[in-house]
């Protein structure tokens, strides 16, 4: 450790680190627009330049290492003044569109404008004409509110290995566009939204799905039933000022219903479901020499990623549809036929914390007698929306349980939102199907927590089984990438599209508090520890399931329902 | 009209290029073809194995990369200090009244295209217009039409004649 | 030396007498035919020489050569008859060549194309002919780094041994230690003349003192800045002293892989450069083991794809590298961590075209020329309004006012010196009060300005200054990577200040009004900004032809602002247009060709054009064949 001298105050710093990080360790807050945590500095906003003593310029504290002994005022009049020029030269080429725009009082640009005390329009002139391009499934571009900050791209390229987007041309002529600067929706974009979140601004958003739902719901014509993901409810409190990690999924069930949603499902019942397939499948593709190691197939940006960029990994892939596809299947004809809804009525919500499902949901493959099987999306952010929207309070409402009969879950459904939660249900319902007993201990330590590859062997009865989970579509191209190199040594791989699982998913809050989404994950991992049912073929609703109307796994039926296939898809990679 | 084939020879000459034969590459395909089409940067991207939209990138990044052919007398109009002082705006707008064309643009019959450039390092001799190659000096804008239909005499001579 | 002997000695003498031209048998024919020379028709004046010799059955080499600096004096031609010394001619077109040439091997020089003999070593002079090396271009040069352009066959590495050449090389590499070379460099006070003036010495050190196998020595000769042309000159002219310079300088660093990145704008220095390193290959100067000292260099040549900004040392390697030309933030710096993350060290080509006579003669004879802060000579690309222009090596500290006045003949036409720009979109501009000022990197940076890669454009009263800041924050813009937001945002604001005051005032609402007299603050403010912020130096110094034309010109600038009038008359849209009745003879012409259908009148009397409407374009102007339109 050395000693620096910041703002007349001596503070601690570690040799070799950046400023920036020093500085904040000792809570000084200096503002940034395109720092990246764990990626290279950028050094292209210049928000965080602080005066050092003996450098004739300001300097960006994100790229510049500590010294013993150097001297930093980080808000000097000289600094302040350059960080509110700064401001006020982005507000100059940005819309004046604040008050309609979806990043209103939830916008790093406008934050720091209010910050830094911006009263007047100094700097007039010119603004670039960008067309928004909504073309995607999930994501909308609106170049025209882009700063320029880099981090979507940086995000795609080095995180997500999948580089969709880049810098076109020069100067402020630059923007942000795809190759050929096509629409999103003939790029190699999977959708996963992770560029939705590291915007700082309203320039990336979803596709909002808002009004076709409160249409749904208000046409008389239209049953409207709502699922939700596992995640969401260990996030929703977010939204609402409360702090990260308490599930609030009674208390959002009441919300649900308040909206005029007709019956409220648990996803986790249907994971429960896709295990029951998947675990099965597996058991299968083992007894009978089938296409190994098989991967999991319920994250959409990941299918696409392999239908693009792998296509040799399509025979891998489970034929189970994803949850969200399963349960949107079941709705349509179980529920409906029991029900005795007409099939054509029902309007079919799901709430994700993802981008890519609005994708999903769109597949053709995902669609029976011509009509979807999901017919909105909405992720985290958009049933904040319309909560507040409808005036409703949080605090107040009394907690309220799943309807029947998707409504049960076990903790391994639960599990889902998170890393290595796909994997670990497996597994307990694989080591059930092939021993016939479940597991002592079911809880799998090795397959828990951030990091990007993590593997175990288990011991199933007779059989080694090698298991791998990832997330991060730049980590998946690592083990694919060892796989086509010749390992073999692999049964079963979970991906999960974005880094830490689906509670890090692109509908989710804004931004990437890694905090937060450890919280979220903790959640998840305390209603595994804590609630009785534990594993998915212990779910009571999805026996009843199976015995009503399915049959047994890998069933005909359950084949045209619940089973998918992909095809390699021709885009420009 | 170029193929895709066509960049397949040039890739082989760099087989064991990385990144750093990207730029190489786009200038030994834009020499061949006259411009950079998107069959060729995908074939180059699947070469080098990288992202399309990388490629894309930087070829849209400097300025000596076109994505639409040129026309057959290439003019670039120098518009630097040297050239500014002794008048090539004047030259530069003769030059588009008479092409009726803007700088980046081909005119309809494929005769000319048009570009600025910042400077060619011919400062001696400003103003400085340069014609697939070819320099003029001194050029006003009374000589623009002059040289201008030179080329376009040229232009007549080469068409063929069905 | 296959033998070591007398005879031996002799004979490599005499060759490199005859590789020298200081023994002919023959006539020699020089047509400088660097891109200037073509510019001006070198190339026809080439085939008309060979047409004559030809033509007139007679004996005699043809030799092209480059730049010799005298670029209003394109196409330059030299003759040099057996035992005579060579002279040269100037504005030989071809339509002048068999007059000339029939004269000078009739034994006569015509007095009103010659600019001057050369001191040519046992030759006889011409009576009455000057000297060059008197001429009031050429006397105040010394004449370092362009010591061979113009006189020698760039493409023959023969002529440059003959002259010396890679003999420093080879004593370094053989004798010295890369730590020696980098205290002799860095002794000598060389400091880089790309611009930056950062000392050359302390940069090598940075690197070979940084551990690494693998280490990079870059020559920059993207030569980006508008209105230089020096670098394009020497390796056209003399591209092996170029290659010397490189050798040298990767021996110091220990580097064993050189790359020159060139800007793809100068395919003529491209091919000299081929030609040259196949040549040095060929002679075994470069490759593995060069003549037994175990020095490997490989000498690689990346063509720039136009980008100015690449002229930037961490956008220039990512350039090589294959990615978007943008600069990165230093630390860590390029020496220490450059290309592919390997120490590597970027200079210009004028520093490392001064290597080889430095390594030959020592630090303390470079040193005995130049300024206490600044040593040795300067090459400058002399441009604009001045009578002579082209290429000027001068020792530092040499007076702005020699250089202009004496050297480039002064301002023609009869017109008032302005200012001098000098240092291209980073500089500044040098008013007639500091014209006495002896030019080195502090001096100029005293005065707002900066030497930068040398590019001088003269100015006279008929520039506008604030239209060349104006072209100035254009060409920026134009350049700028976009990656930092003070200098993507800062110059267009800038720029759009700049188009505020010289646009016309026709409609123009209150609002505009205001926002035009804010003008000036604004521009100051946002100087104050981009230089302090910046991520590179382009920004850092984008500013700077604005903050120094508002310090030497503000009157201008007021005159623009305030009273809405250019007073050199160059921004059209502040001119007003009228045409005189008396001239007018109602033609019509200008009335059909107005784009904003401004002008009036009927046809066969004179016409009128409607203040209101004119939108200055200057389009009248062009058509009317009776120069009946006034413009003031």
């Amino acid at each position: 450790m050395i000693t620096i001298e910041v703002n007349n105050r001596r503070i601690e710093a570690k040799r070799g680190e950046m400023l920036l990080s020093a500085l904040r360790r000792a809570g000084i807050t200096v503002p940034t627009l395109c720092h990246m945590e764990h990626l290279f500095p950028s050094g292209a906003c210049r928000m965080c330049v602080v005066e050092v003593e003996g450098q004739r310029n300001l300097v960006p504290s994100c790229a510049f290492p500590v010294v013993e002994g150097m001297k930093v005022q980080t808000h000097s009049p000289r600094a302040v003044r350059a960080r509110k020029t700064i401001i006020e030269l982005l507000l100059a080429s940005h819309p004046d569109d604040c008050l309609y725009c979806v990043r209103n009082g939830n916008c790093q640009l406008q934050t720091l404008a209010g910050e830094l005390g911006v009263r007047e329009r100094s700097y007039t002139g010119e603004k670039n004409n960008y067309k928004i391009d909504t073309s995607s499934a999930s994501i909308v571009r609106d170049p025209a509110k882009c700063i320029l900050c880099g981090r979507c791209v940086r995000v795609c390229e080095e995180v997500q290995g999948v580089s969709a987007i880049d810098f076109i041309n020069r100067g402020s002529r630059a923007r942000v566009g795809t190759a050929f600067d096509q629409g999103l929706n003939v790029s190699s974009c999977v959708n996963c939204g992770q560029c939705v979140l590291v915007c700082p601004t309203g320039a990336l958003r979803e596709q909002s799905h808002i009004k076709k739902v409160l249409d749904a719901l208000a046409d008389p014509n239209r049953y409207v039933v709502v699922q939700h993901a596992p995640s969401v409810s260990v996030t929703l409190a977010e939204e609402f000022g409360m702090k990260p990690g308490v599930d609030i999924c009674g208390v959002m069930t009441s919300a649900l219903r308040a909206l005029g949603f007709r019956r409220v499902f648990d996803t986790a019942f249907s994971a429960d479901l896709t295990i029951m397939e998947e675990a099965s499948e597996l058991a299968a593709r083992i007894a009978h020499g089938g296409i190994l190691p098989m991967m999991t197939s319920c994250s959409p940006g990941w299918i696409k990623f392999v239908e693009e960029f792998y296509p040799d990994f399509i025979g891998n892939l489970s034929t189970c549809k994803s949850p969200q596809q399963m349960l949107g299947a079941v709705i349509k004809s179980y529920f409906a036929e029991r029900e005795k809804i007409d099939p054509a009525r029902l309007f079919s919500v799901s709430i994700m914390p993802c981008t890519a499902k609005k994708f999903e949901a769109e597949r053709p493959e995902m669609l029976a007698h011509g009509e979807p099987d999901i017919d909105a999306v909405l992720t985290t952010r958009e049933l904040a929306q319309m909560i507040r929207m409808k005036g409703l309070d949080l605090h107040a409402l009394p907690p309220d349980t799943a309807d029947t009969p998707f409504g049960r879950r076990s903790t391994a459904g639960k599990l889902f939102g998170a890393s290595g939660g796909v994997m670990e249900a497996a597994l307990r319902t694989a080591y059930y199907l092939l021993t016939g007993k479940d597991m002592e201990n079911p809880k799998i330590q090795a397959l828990r927590g951030f990091q990007g590859i993590k593997e175990t062997r288990i011991r199933i009865g007779e059989l080694d089984i090698g298991a791998a989970v990832v997330s991060g579509l730049g980590n998946a191209r690592k083990l694919l990438d060892a796989i086509r190199a010749g390992r073999n040594d692999l049964h079963f791989i979970e991906v999960m599209t974005c880094p830490g699982g689906c509670i890090a998913g692109g509908g989710q809050p804004y931004g990437t508090d890694l905090d937060a989404v450890r919280e979220r994950m903790q959640a998840l991992h305390r209603i595994d520890r804590d609630e009785p049912v534990r594993f998915s073929h212990r779910n009571e609703d999805v026996e009843r399931l199976y015995a009503d109307f399915l049959g047994k796994p890998l069933s005909e039926k359950s084949h045209h329902l619940l089973h998918t296939r992909y095809a390699p898809r021709e885009v420009v990679v | 009209m170029s193929t895709v084939a066509d960049v397949e020879p040039i890739l082989k000459q760099f087989a064991n290029g990385g990144r750093d034969a990207l730029i190489p590459i786009l200038q030994a395909v834009q020499e061949r073809h006259g411009y950079l089409s998107r069959e060729a940067i995908v074939q180059i991207g699947r070469h080098l194995k990288l992202p399309v939209s990388k490629i894309y990138g930087v070829a849209t990044f400097y300025n000596q990369f076109r994505f639409q052919p040129q026309g057959t007398f290439h003019i670039q109009v120098c518009r630097g200090t040297a050239c500014h002082v002794k008048g090539s705006a004047a030259v530069l707008r003769a030059c588009r009244q008479a092409l009726k064309i803007e700088p980046g643009q081909t005119t309809k019959d494929g005769a000319f295209s048009l570009e600025v450039v910042a400077c060619m390092g011919a400062c001696g001799l400003a103003p400085v217009i340069n014609v697939n190659g070819e320099f003029h000096a001194a050029v006003t804008p009374d000589k623009v039409k002059a040289i201008i239909n030179t080329y376009r005499g040229k232009v007549a001579q080469d068409a063929p004649t069905h | 030396m296959c033998h070591d002997s007398d005879a031996c000695r002799r004979r490599i003498a005499t060759r490199a007498a005859v590789l020298r031209r200081e023994r002919l048998d023959r006539p020699v024919v020089f047509v400088g035919t660097g891109t200037c020379g073509l510019g001006a028709g070198a190339g026809k004046t080439l085939a008309a020489v060979k047409r004559y010799l030809v033509d007139r059955q007679r004996e005699a080499d043809v030799v092209e050569v480059g730049c010799i600096g005298l670029c209003s004096a394109e196409p330059m031609l030299d003759v040099q008859l057996p035992g005579r010394t060579r002279v040269s001619f100037q504005g030989v077109t071809e339509d002048k060549v068999a007059g000339l040439l029939d004269a000078v091997f009739a034994g006569d020089i015509p007095a009103d194309s010659v600019i001057g003999q050369f001191r040519t070593a046992a030759a006889q002079p011409w009576p009455g002919v000057p000297y060059v090396d008197e001429h009031p271009f050429f006397a105040p040069q010394t004449r370092w780094v362009l010591a061979n352009c113009g006189m020698i066959d760039a493409d023959q590495i023969d002529e440059y041994l003959a002259r010396g050449g890679y003999r420093a090389f080879a004593d370094t590499i053989r004798t010295k230690t890369p730590a020696e070379v980098c205290d002799m460099v860095e002794a000598s006070g060389l400091r880089g003349r790309g611009g930056g003036g950062f000392p050359t010495g302390t940069k090598w050190k940075y690197a070979l003192n940084t551990p690494g196998e693998q280490k990079y020595l870059i020559c920059n000769a993207d030569e980006g800045d508008p209105g230089a042309f020096m670098d394009r000159a020497v390796i056209e002219g003399d591209p092996h002293r170029l290659l010397e310079g490189m050798a040298i300088a990767a021996y110091a660093i220990g580097a064993s892989k050189a790359y020159v990145y060139i800007r793809a704008e100068y395919p003529l220095a491209v091919r000299r450069l081929v030609r040259a390193i196949a040549d040095a290959k060929a002679y075994g100067l470069l490759g593995d083991n060069i003549l037994d000292s175990g020095f490997d260099l490989d000498i690689v040549i990346k063509q720039g794809a136009g980008a100015f900004v690449c002229g930037e040392e961490t956008a220039l390697i990512h350039s090589i590298e294959g990615k978007r030309g943008m600069p990165r933030p230093r630390p860590p710096f390029p020496a220490v961590q450059g290309l592919f993350g390997k120490p590597t060290v970027i200079n210009n080509v004028e520093t490392l075209a001064n290597l080889p006579e430095l390594a030959a003669r020592g630090h303390e004879w470079f040193r005995a020329v130049g300024t206490k802060t600044s040593k040795g000579t300067k090459v400058f690309a002399l441009s604009g309004k001045v009578a002579r222009t082209g290429l000027v090596e001068v020792a530092m500290g040499t007076r702005m006012r020699q250089i202009i006045f004496e050297i480039g003949g002064g301002i023609p036409n009869g017109k008032a010196y302005k200012a001098a720009q000098i240092g291209g979109p980073s500089g500044g501009c040098i008013p007639a009060q500091h014209l006495d000022i002896e030019i080195d990197y502090e001096s100029l940076k005293t005065v707002g300005a900066m030497m930068g890669s040398g590019g001088l454009v003269v100015m006279d009263e008929d520039t506008c200054m604030v239209d060349v800041a104006k072209f100035f924050m254009d060409f920026i813009q134009r350049e700028s990577c976009g990656k930092c937001i003070p200098c993507r945002e800062g110059t267009r604001r800038m720029l759009e200040i700049l188009q505020r005051i010289t646009r016309g005032r026709r409609n123009e609402t209150g609002q505009e009004a205001l926002e035009r007299f804010k003008g000036v603050m604004y521009l100051n403010r946002l100087a104050e900004v981009i230089k302090d912020t910046s991520l590179c130096g382009l920004g850092q110094t984008a500013p700077n032809p604005v903050l120094s034309t508002l310090r030497y010109f503000r009157d201008e600038y007021e005159a623009h602002i305030f009273e809405r009038r250019c007073p050199a008359g160059v921004c059209t849209e502040l001119l007003t247009y009228r045409i005189d009745a008396a001239k007018c003879k109602g033609c019509t012409l200008c009335a059909k060709k107005c784009p904003a259908e401004a002008i009036m009148g009927t046809p066969r009397s004179p016409h009128y054009i409607i203040p209101d409407k004119c939108i200055g374009c200057g389009t009248c102007v062009d058509v009317c064949r009776l120069h009946a339109v006034v413009v003031e």
